[in-house]
């Protein structure tokens, strides 16, 4: 039924109505997914992989438009998510714009995008769509749910949430709460967004999208996913050109260019409205009561990350230790910031494949 | 090489204590408490790649720094808490002590014995800080910074109220034979199972 695809196709799952932590219900909802690898007859090798802020339902291989999967180097044959073992799944967050329902999806009520009508979403209400879909699949229990950053708080809530499915936790980069310091980030691409006048108070879908606002945003956030040292080694004061200063507000520096070069790829394939939504999201998560966890769990902290920093994780350990959950630590030497979760294969497999042997079983 | 002083320190430990192993390396000593029928426990180990190990074996670890002591853990949350052959390496042996005592009902620590009669004569000889099988590296090159004896280890429970419960000298970790007498001078390993004096049972 679920057959190994050498290209991944994306899929969609329809839910007819989803009520959500505000109070409104959602109705219908559409989820993206991807899947890889091959259910097995008993139904327990799956596991549902939750991807970060800009990622989408396509993780794994090549797909037919030639782009690599978000966690390429982690999935396939022999890799960390071992396809020829299990069963991997992942879906577009709610909210999001890569084929599941969000901001820019048609509002059945109107015919129009919602817009800003669309309701304000939380990390619970994204992995109460993904357990539809999983519900729809026809599994009961999932050998891991694992996620990076905001991918990693929804791991978290699974755990939280679903403590009788999830079998194990894996959570990288991630914490029990975003920060201050995340939540103000957040907020100044948000600001950035909404100032841009295409933004429209969201009713853009007709005309020009806030690129310039969107973009900026962007660029803010991908400083936060960088470390000084992997900025330092990557660009150091290289000038575009090489030949001296412009003396002109113009991009000298490569990181300059660099960082328009990403905000500017970002617009063409992302909603601004989304970007609000899941940043929104994110910012709202506080799971203060973790006493529900029964899943075994490995959670990952990468030295130079300052968006999730290792003290962030430890202090998410510590609270899990202390409620004698089985909870296994790491802080893995990295120059690579928060991004270190997509970019550190040989560690993070080593952690990953070990873990997954022992819950799965050789 | 087979260690005889993991295999005593196992036997110490019943069935259904709950343990934390600090420094626990490649997870040696947990995944034979595992065989042994032992399923509560957790380790503290400071480098990567033997976290990297210890998952792959399937136990549940922490990386941290001991010397950072237990905080984050609730008095008496443990009814063993395992220090092997570590004490010589922490930067504040008196506050990991403390801690474990704290943390935990009993300790096991275990050590190699400065107090050893070839270690007395290789200094009486040669006047040069001893190298020998069980202590095998060079003053400059070695991580020991708290080297004792199993009668400082003794006198160090005595002044602070931290009651004996075992000792065990080793001859040596390789044949895992106890000494009987003169431990300090015959035992190449000391292993201390210690407790809070004000928790001696009658």
């Amino acid at each position: 039924m679920y057959v190994v695809d050498a290209v991944p196709r994306i899929q969609h799952y329809t839910i007819d109505a989803l009520t959500l932590d505000c109070g409104r219900t959602l109705s219908p909802v559409q989820v993206a997914y991807e899947t890889y690898g091959q259910l097995d007859a008993a139904k327990d090798n799956a596991i549902l992989l939750m991807h970060a802020l800009s990622g989408s339902a396509h993780a794994g291989f090549v797909n037919d438009t030639g782009e690599q999967g978000w966690w390429y180097d982690f999935i396939g044959p022999g890799k960390a998510l071992d396809t020829e073992r299990y069963f991997i799944i992942c879906s577009n967050v709610l909210g999001g714009c890569s084929g599941s329902t969000g901001p820019g999806s048609i509002d059945p009520a109107t015919g129009h995008p919602y817009g800003l009508r669309f309701p304000v979403i939380t990390i619970g209400d994204m992995i109460r769509a993904q357990k539809c879909l999983i519900d729809s699949l026809g599994i009961e229990t999932l050998s891991a749910v694992i996620g990076g950053s905001i991918g990693g708080m929804q791991a978290l809530q699974w755990a939280v949430d679903y403590p009788d499915i999830v079998r194990s936790a894996v959570i990288l980069a991630a914490a029990n709460r975003l920060s201050a310091q995340g939540i103000a980030f957040d907020e100044v691409g948000r600001q950035a967004i909404m100032a841009d006048p295409c933004w429209q108070n969201g009713d853009y879908y007709d005309g020009t999208p806030p690129r310039t606002g969107l973009a900026l945003a962007r660029m803010i956030g991908h400083i936060t996913y960088l470390s000084e040292e992997s900025m330092h080694e990557k660009f150091g004061r290289a000038l575009k050109g090489g030949d001296g200063y412009g003396y002109k507000f113009s991009e000298d520096f490569e990181v300059e260019s660099y960082l328009h070069y990403k905000g500017n790829r970002f617009v063409e394939r992302f909603d601004a409205n989304s970007y609000l939504y899941i940043t929104k999201a994110m910012d709202y998560f506080d799971l203060p009561d973790l006493t529900l966890i029964k899943s075994k769990m490995l959670v990952i902290s990468f030295s130079s990350d300052w968006l999730f920093p290792p003290e962030r994780l430890k202090a998410l350990v510590r609270t899990l230790r202390r409620k004698r959950k089985d909870v296994t630590y790491c802080d893995v030497q990295s120059s690579r910031g928060h991004d270190a979760f997509l970019l550190e294969v040989g560690p993070i497999t080593e952690l990953l494949s070990g873990f997954l042997d022992n819950v799965y079983g050789r | 090489m087979q260690r005889f002083d993991q295999d005593i320190i196992v036997n110490l430990i019943p069935r259904g204590a709950r343990v934390l192993d600090l420094g626990c390396g490649n997870g040696d000593l947990l995944t034979k408490l595992k065989r042994s029928g032992v399923s509560d426990i957790r380790g503290v180990e400071i480098d990567d790649r033997c976290i990297a190990a210890c998952v792959r074996k399937g136990l549940t670890v922490f990386q941290g720094d001991i010397d950072e002591g237990l905080s984050d853990y609730d008095d008496a949350s443990f009814d063993y808490i395992v220090l092997n052959q570590t004490l010589q390496v922490v930067h504040k042996p008196t506050l990991v002590i403390q801690e474990m005592l704290r943390v935990g009902n009993r300790a096991i620590v275990s050590f190699p014995n400065f107090g050893y009669f070839r270690i007395r004569w290789y200094i009486l000889t040669k006047g040069q800080m001893p190298k020998v099988n069980f202590l095998p590296r060079d003053w400059y090159d070695t991580p020991n910074i708290h080297l004792s004896t199993i009668s400082d280890f003794q006198a160090f429970c005595r002044t602070r109220n931290i009651a004996i419960e075992r000792l065990i000298g080793l001859k040596s970790c390789a044949t895992g034979k106890p000494v009987a007498h003169f431990q300090n001078l015959l035992s190449q390993v000391g292993i201390f199972v210690i407790m809070s004096e004000r928790e001696i049972p009658n």
